[in-house]
């Protein structure tokens, strides 16, 4: 703001305030505070009384709640085994009503005491600097002192050095963390390799077989009727041990589905990757890794339930709306001697959201 | 030690008693002094922060109880708690013991869910604070640091909240850590890294859950504790701003004293504030853990959100294409090395409008400051409407943030109001791109028509709501002039005239200062001007004759771009 | 095949292709249920020749205009030969049919038949073509012995949670569909419509999910309804948005009163 706006102070490079008090500013001076008005319980002694009262009582409510908290704890009692949701939400309720009247009964309570019996003068406090001009030019001056009696200034081999250690000393503290994925020296885990080849294999392999999620039953082709959708873990994911099995299951999660084969549109390559319409594609979105499971059987679409992404399953799961980027992989399966459903292979790329190394 | 206590004061009353005793020992009378009488403005838009302060008191409280029966374990166990529908399911012990805190431990669930309400108040009250701290102006100098702090905050806010919205191990928030999983591969380079030491290993893993806990319960709260420390010692050291009003100046600060009236009304709004969390808590259910199931990475469920905080982050996400026409955001990058992939439909959307919003809310007293070359302290705030600009960059802001945040409830939008899903992503996008520029416009107009009414009701008075009958058989309603404590409050404002772009030390203007010239101009050349002291000498001239004044005047368009 | 899908407005090559999916679906549901032994009798024999010409009668009335004499279908609505009762029952059981116009979706509504005109049209259409029949009793007794409501709570999570939502309360398909709440359907619809995958959902045979595994289902689905949220109101048990929604307009809102009163002056 250019300085005649508001008569510029005189003190140069001191603090300039915004609205230094000067007549004429404004269309009218400030009049300062308008006068006080006293309240009803200022004068009447039967208002001031009442408003006593008033308090008192809000008080007692308060205390009426911490014993309704007590009502809630003791008399409704120990919950457990036998204990109907009903009960639970009973003891909740009268719990949340005690507390609430409590704190509200002293909350109320206090505030209209300070708004009925306490002063209601409104008083003017002046404000002070933040500091003063002269203590920041004694401050700097000192600072300016203390570096130069260091001799840091005329010592640039001194200065180099030490900038050169102090940023080394910092790598061993961020070098530290490094065993915060330590798999591949836990021998107890059975991962060949450390770092992102790991997200391009899942538990599919040729041969297994596709069982329901969570029971692990296997699924013979002609259980799948057209319009029916399997959920769907490869064989032997549930007598993983359960740490890993969470880890095998967040990659290689399928649905199985049936379409009439007529809709389906196949590429020449993955001719022989569905049975007779049924086919298996990755659960897990390829947007952010959620899993893909509303499927509709008429429109023939998968959705997101995250971000709605929204896959054909008669175009190989094609995006056709929605954030993911690249089509869900298919699991290419056949049918055994036994009339199972197995995988021919693993999927042919990584399952889920892309990242750098995936290529 | 006797003998030269015999000049003490001595206290009479057992009050005084107390106080001489801590003082002698502790030293306490200068910040009674300090304190006792210290004078703060009363105005209920100045008390988010207060909300925010003790649901952040109660959220330490509510949280230490949780912690004492909470086990952040993913350690494999079969459930055999209360809960029937959930009776022998395989799980981690983790999400058994926020069932047993829920089920198992008399006021456990209370607890859970006063812990989860406060933590959602706590950050919307942090929200609200901002938003009044910038539409008022409070930011300017001297404040800008303790914005930048309360930025902070908020930032730690939001950690607080997704750290603990992780704890209990169940299908939602699974879900939840399944997409962060799937943001931070996303990450160029060092992203399949980072996600890797996250989960210690792949995802999920079984130490993510501690993790989370120890930056919940320790981390995240310390720095919390830290920054208000420093917030509120800001706030002692500057003393509160003020609204414009009568008695009120830059150098003063006009209100009730801490003893006994402010500190008796911000201490009962304490047990307020606890008071309406507890109904929260106590009547409506809040995470319904039990519903979820144990996370497993095969099963979602219909309306996966995050909690309100981050639903920004979300709905970005969701409006993000993933596919342009026949163009993947999926960006395969053949490198000499081999082929990289960079994932822009998720990189863009979780980054760039977090990442605009914070930048811009950061620097934002800067960038004011700069474009309006004004460097001087302000004590007393902005009325928003006679900010025009800034209020407008501000609904604009809100309406950006809300765009995305409606998004992250689209699926719920089509269901409740019978529409189609991918409508509502349509006309999202639409109005992320738009919705701005429609707020910012149609804002700045609203303070414009404003201040045009303040004028008019400074020259010709208040509408009295008395219809009078003229001699000639008119009909007019009287205007009542104001009383001057109301009409200051009108009238104390500057008028802030565009600065030109300003020569160097060199004598040339620098593109850097046309630059700033330019936004300079938008920032203030459409304004109204404050009713000057000429101009309402003649209005009251035209008072003391016969007509009526409200016909008369000039007319307030003419102000405009003076 | 695309250009068979286009051309599906092509009266024969539509009813061409319904009937080919028919043929497999029928095939393919006898082989399954033949395999299952707790599969209930679905040749319709259960029904006597005078419901089925009550039923022919209502159909002709009521529903042959979309559905074609003889319910071969139509343009406006698909062929109903091996359907099966169960279908019928659970399409005009719950109101859905006949439908009140066409839409992304069938609603649920009052029901516009009697329970015995329901029966005798489930007979008709079931007389027409073998298909899901009606569900046994001893599938729907929720209250069982044998019931395992943490079996049914991870099947329903596993199948059914990603559209009705882990609570049951519904949830949003594409472009106007939805998955509805599942709250107040009878055990019979929700066991027919498992089985018979109306509208958009996915069919889920007694080959897929067991029978008994659908009764705990069932049962898990009738033991959240009953027993409540047991934390207070359940907000629509639609998860953090109607939280975040009520902090704003509820907390928030009530704290506000509070500070204006707290901040005016007592008179």
């Amino acid at each position: 703001m250019s300085e005649q706006s508001h008569g510029g102070p005189e003190h140069t490079g001191a603090v300039e305030h915004a609205g230094v008090e000067e007549s004429g500013k404004y269309a009218i001076d400030n009049p300062g505070l308008p006068p006080h008005r006293p309240r009803l319980a200022d004068e009447d002694p039967k208002a001031a009384k009442r408003a006593e009262r008033q308090v008192a009582f809000l008080f007692g409510i308060s205390i009426v709640g911490t014993l309704v908290f007590f009502v809630g704890y003791f008399v409704v009692g120990q919950i457990g085994p036998d204990t109907p949701v009903a009960t639970v939400r009973l003891q909740n309720m009268l719990l949340g009503l005690g507390t609430a009247f409590a704190m509200l009964g002293i909350g109320v309570g206090i505030v209209h005491w300070a708004k009925t019996l306490m002063p209601d003068h409104e008083t003017t406090e002046l404000r002070h600097e933040v500091r003063t001009e002269a203590d920041r030019q004694i401050a700097v001056g000192m600072i300016e002192d203390i570096v130069d009696e260091t001799q840091v200034k005329r010592r640039p081999l001194l200065r180099n050095t030490l900038i050169g250690a102090g940023v080394l000393a910092i790598l061993p503290a961020i070098a530290i963390f490094r065993d915060l994925d330590d798999t591949d020296n836990r021998s107890d885990l059975a991962t060949e390799n450390f770092g992102p080849e790991r997200l391009r294999h899942t538990m599919w392999a040729t041969d297994v077989r596709l069982v329901r999620d969570p029971t692990g039953t296997p699924i013979k082709a002609s259980d799948v009727t057209i319009g029916s959708a399997f959920h769907v873990i490869p064989e032997g994911l549930n007598e993983l041990e359960p740490h890993e099995m969470l880890n095998q299951k967040a990659k290689a999660v399928v649905l199985l589905m049936r379409m009439n084969p007529e809709d389906m549109q196949v590429s020449p390559e993955r001719e022989n990757w569905n049975v007779d319409g049924i086919v298996a594609y990755s659960k897990v979105c390829t947007h952010v890794g959620c899993p893909v499971a509303l499927y509709e059987q008429h429109t023939h679409h998968l959705l997101c339930p995250c971000h709605q992404s929204t896959f054909d399953l008669a175009r190989e799961c094609k995006v056709i709306f929605g954030p993911a980027g690249h089509a869900l992989p298919q699991l290419p399966i056949r049918v055994n001697e036994e009339g199972f459903l197995v995988a021919r292979s693993d999927f042919h790329e990584p399952v889920g959201p892309a990242y750098w190394e995936r290529g | 030690m006797s003998t030269s206590t015999t000049n003490e004061y001595q206290a009479s009353t057992p009050t005084g008693k107390i106080a001489n005793f801590m003082d002698t020992r502790a030293g306490l009378s200068p910040m009674v002094k300090e304190f006792g009488r210290k004078i703060f403005p009363d105005h209920w838009s100045f008390m988010f922060g207060e909300v925010a302060l003790y649901t952040f008191i109660i959220l330490l409280m509510s949280g230490t109880f949780l912690t004492l029966f909470f086990d952040p374990s993913m350690a494999h166990t079969t459930y055999e708690g209360s809960y029937k529908p959930l009776y022998g399911v395989e799980m981690s012990v983790a999400y058994a013991s926020a069932l047993d805190i829920s089920f198992d431990i008399r006021g456990g669930l209370f607890m859970r869910q006063v812990h989860h309400w406060a933590a959602l108040l706590f950050v919307a009250a942090m929200s609200v604070h901002m938003l009044r701290v910038f539409f008022t102006g409070a930011f300017r100098r001297p404040r800008e640091l303790n914005w930048v702090v309360g930025c902070t905050l908020l930032i730690l806010g939001l950690a607080a909240g997704f750290t603990g919205y992780s704890l209990p191990d169940e299908m939602l928030s699974g879900n939840g850590l399944r997409i962060i999983d799937g943001v931070v591969k996303a990450i160029p380079v060092i992203g399949t890294y980072i996600s890797f030491f996250l989960f210690g290993g792949e995802f999920p893993g079984d130490d993510i859950i501690g993790r989370l806990y120890i930056l919940h319960v320790l981390v995240v709260p310390a720095l919390i504790l830290l920054m208000i420390v420093i917030h509120l010692f800001m706030v002692v050291v500057h003393k509160h701003t003020q609204y414009p009003g009568p008695g009120r100046t830059e150098n003063n600060v006009v209100g009730y004293p801490v003893g006994p009236v402010y500190a008796a009304k911000a201490g009962g709004f304490f047990f307020i504030v606890f008071g309406v969390v507890a109904l929260l808590g106590g009547f409506f259910t809040i995470n319904a853990i039990w519903n979820y199931g144990p996370y497993d990475p095969s099963p979602v469920q219909a309306g996966t959100q995050p909690d309100w905080y981050i639903g920004f982050v979300d709905g970005a996400l969701r409006l993000m294409p993933g596919w342009l026409g026949d163009f993947s955001f999926k960006w395969d990058i053949p490198f000499p090395w081999g082929t990289n992939t960079l994932a822009l439909g998720v990189l863009l959307p979780a980054l760039v409008p977090a990442g605009i919003l914070f930048t811009v809310m950061f620097g934002w007293p800067w960038i004011e400051r700069w474009v309006t070359k004004d460097n001087r302290e302000h004590h007393i705030l902005d009325r928003p409407r006679n900010a025009p600009t800034r209020t407008g960059v501000g609904v604009a802001g809100i309406i950006w943030y809300c765009v995305m945040w409606a998004a992250a409830s689209s699926d719920l939008i089509a269901t409740h109001f019978s529409v189609s899903l991918n409508d509502v992503t349509y006309w999202l996008r639409a109005l992320f791109v738009f919705g701005p520029f429609i707020g910012f416009i149609i804002t700045k107009r609203v303070c414009l028509a404003l201040q045009r009414k303040d004028r008019e009701i400074v020259l010709h008075g208040r509408e009295a709501g008395v219809i009078e009958m003229t001699p000639e058989g008119e009909f007019r309603e009287r205007h009542e002039r104001l009383d001057d404590y109301r009409l200051y409050k009108l009238v104390s404002f500057e008028n802030k005239k565009p600065v030109p772009a300003q020569p160097g030390r060199d004598g040339k203007i620098k593109a850097a200062e046309k630059q700033r010239a330019k936004f300079n101009r938008w920032f203030y050349e459409e304004r109204v001007a404050p009713v000057t002291r000429e101009e309402l000498a003649e209005a009251k001239t035209h008072d003391h004759s016969d007509v009526p004044s409200a016909v008369e005047g000039q007319d307030s368009q003419s102000s405009i771009g003076h | 095949m695309k250009a068979l899908s286009q051309k599906r407005r092509h009266p024969v090559a539509g009813l061409a292709l319904l009937l080919l999916g028919l043929l497999i679906t029928g095939g393919l549901y006898s082989v399954a249920s033949t395999m299952n032994q707790a599969q209930a009798s679905n040749t319709g024999s259960s029904y006597s020749a005078e419901d089925i010409t009550e039923g022919e009668k209502l159909f002709n009335a009521n529903c042959a205009t979309c559905h074609g004499i003889g319910a071969v279908g139509t343009e406006d609505g698909p062929t109903l030969v091996g359907v099966g009762a169960a279908s019928v029952n659970f399409q005009v059981g719950t109101g859905r049919m006949p439908m009140q116009m066409q839409g992304p979706q069938a609603q649920a509504k009052p029901n516009q038949f009697s329970d015995e005109q329901t029966a005798q049209l489930a007979a008709y259409v079931a007389s027409l073509g073998a298909g899901p029949a009606i569900p046994d009793e001893q599938y729907l007794d929720t209250d069982s012995e044998d019931v395992d409501l943490g079996n049914g709570g991870t099947l329903f999570r596993v199948n059914c949670a990603m559209c009705h939502n882990a609570a049951a309360a519904g949830g949003a398909l594409t472009r106007g569909k939805y998955a509805p709440s599942l709250a107040g359907v009878s055990e019979q619809h929700i066991y027919e419509a498992m089985i018979t995958g109306p509208q958009n959902m996915p069919v889920f045979s007694d080959a897929n999910i067991k029978p008994e595994d659908k009764r705990d289902i069932i049962a898990f689905l009738k033991q959240i309804e009953s027993q409540g949220s047991p934390g207070g109101a359940s907000l629509g048990s639609l998860g953090p948005v109607s939280e975040g929604l009520l902090v704003w307009t509820g907390g928030l809102a009530v704290l506000i009163g509070f500070m204006v009163w707290l901040t005016t002056r007592s008179s």
